[in-house]
């Protein structure tokens, strides 16, 4: 009972910050897929005097990836009631074309207004719609979003890491009485603390594995799916791969670093 | 005859402290049984942690099985020690490891192989009289018989040099005499040098020892 509760602490510990981990990934993921989508539906209006191939429309910004000629027919459609054809087709040539410009990602309020100033600087584009203002209000929605998510990890991780601290001062005390009669008898510094590091790369584990049956359970969880499909995004919510490596890797690094910190800490008392 | 501990000069103290053991001179001949004593406070278990290299001497010189105490490394005062028994008042057991486990102690530091461990091991259970005990934890013992495992366990490895400090201060009367006898014992034959930290000398003792006096920091010997 006793060392299971021994486990316990650095485990629960562990777990929280891998957990913390997770949900930023996750939370990352969805954003990044999200503004896919938003640019996917988000294009810019560009009015020019000349035609303009699509060569020299992509030649402008890195950002755009492609452009469309928009057709007047729309707007002539309306007038064409008391007008010849010949005069429509005079309309038709004088009027300015009209471009929608899809861009490659969603860009940041910067890059709006750098792509907006790239495109005026074409002598024949005379006009440029970016929809700057609704933009701006998705944009900044998404940064807070991420920011607040960014800051709660982060807030996790510190009083996790205090929590690991208060723990490792227990364990120091815990630990020291056995490698200081190791150290009596003339053990080498890597036998006496081997006890220390198989405690804590077990933890890792134990932690690593709890929190890949956490995540396996969650991303495959009907209600969680619904939830992504709701607000139109797919993403993988949990990689047992890649995942589960990288949860893996901080489990293991924060327990040797925390058992290293004990050893490096340690003196001999007699 | 050999000399196992040779002190010149050998000033002790604790970091900031004023000196406790000012520049002594002692050798201890090699397969000899020393008695250490000295009033509470006078620096008898000082003088025996600097024997083992848990203190380091401020001043002087301190060899100990030929090897120089003074700036020593890590590595060779973990190398001398793998050669002492060290026996300790609160007999420094490992809670939360049972006898035959602490016992075994030295033998893995010592690399030894675990079978011939274990039959070692079971050989000084009987030897201390603890057999019956086998599998225990320290604080399921009394203060007598954790003594007796701390004596095994000096004895384990067949070291060249036992230290002990108050080896019998709180045990009764059977224990105490066991004690004596496994330390006369290791002295008389395998020619284990012993040196013991003491306030009484026993009367019953069948064995010529040294007796070295502190007082007053410094040490003579008693004829």
């Amino acid at each position: 009972m006793k060392s299971i509760k021994n486990h316990l602490s650095l485990v629960i510990a562990l777990l929280s910050i891998l957990f913390s981990i997770q949900v930023f990934l996750i939370v990352d993921r969805s954003i990044n897929a999200y503004k896919e989508n938003l640019a996917n539906n988000y294009s810019v209006i560009a009015v020019s005097q000349k035609r303009l191939t699509n060569h020299n429309i992509l030649s402008i910004n890195k950002i755009i990836s492609n452009a469309e000629e928009l057709s007047p027919d729309s707007v002539i459609k309306r007038l064409n009631s008391d007008m010849q054809n010949k005069n429509i087709e005079l309309l038709k040539l004088s009027l300015p074309k009209f471009y929608k410009i899809t861009l490659s990602y969603y860009p940041s309020p910067k890059e709006i207004g750098k792509l907006t100033a790239d495109l005026l600087r074409n002598s024949s584009i005379t006009k440029v719609e970016n929809f700057s203002s609704n933009h701006n209000t998705t944009y900044k929605l998404l940064l807070l979003f991420k920011s607040v998510v960014t800051i709660f990890a982060l807030v996790v991780i510190i009083v996790t890491i205090l929590l690991i601290f208060k723990e490792l001062k227990i364990w120091q005390y815990k630990h020291n009485e056995r490698m200081n009669i190791m150290g009596l008898f003339g053990a080498a510094l890597w036998l006496r603390s081997a006890v220390l590091f198989r405690l804590a790369i077990v933890d890792a584990l134990i932690a690593s594995f709890l929190a890949l049956c956490i995540f396996l359970y969650i991303s495959s969880s009907p209600w969680v799916l619904q939830q992504f499909s709701y607000i139109g995004i797919n993403i993988v919510i949990f990689n047992p791969l890649e995942d589960f490596a990288i949860i893996l890797g901080v489990a293991l690094s924060i327990s040797v670093v925390l058992a290293s910190l004990i050893v490096v800490g340690h003196k001999e008392e007699v | 005859m050999d000399k196992v501990i040779i002190a010149k000069d050998l000033s002790l103290s604790y970091s900031n402290s004023e000196t406790i053991i000012n520049k002594v001179n002692f050798s201890v001949d090699s397969g000899s049984f020393v008695f250490i004593t000295g009033a509470s406070g006078s620096g008898k278990s000082t003088l025996l942690k600097s024997l083992f290299g848990a203190l380091k001497p401020k001043q002087g010189s301190l060899v100990v099985g030929g090897v120089e105490l003074v700036g020593i490394s890590c590595s060779k005062l973990n190398f001398l020690r793998r050669h002492i028994g060290i026996v300790f008042q609160d007999y420094k057991l490992v809670k939360e490891w049972s006898i035959d486990k602490n016992i075994m102690l030295p033998l893995i530091i010592n690399g030894y192989v675990k079978s011939v461990a274990q039959s070692q091991v079971d050989k000084l259970l009987k030897h201390v009289r603890l057999n019956h005990q086998v599998g225990k934890y320290p604080l399921e013992l009394s203060g007598g018989e954790q003594q007796r495992v701390a004596m095994a366990r000096a004895l384990a490895h067949n070291p060249v040099l036992i230290l002990a400090d108050e080896p019998t201060g709180n045990l009764d009367e059977y224990s105490s005499d066991l004690i004596w006898k496994l330390l006369e014992g290791a002295n008389k034959q395998l020619n284990t040098t012993v040196i013991v930290v003491t306030h009484n000398i026993p009367q019953t003792l069948n064995v010529e020892y040294k007796h070295f006096h502190i007082e007053y920091g410094s040490i003579h010997e008693v004829n």
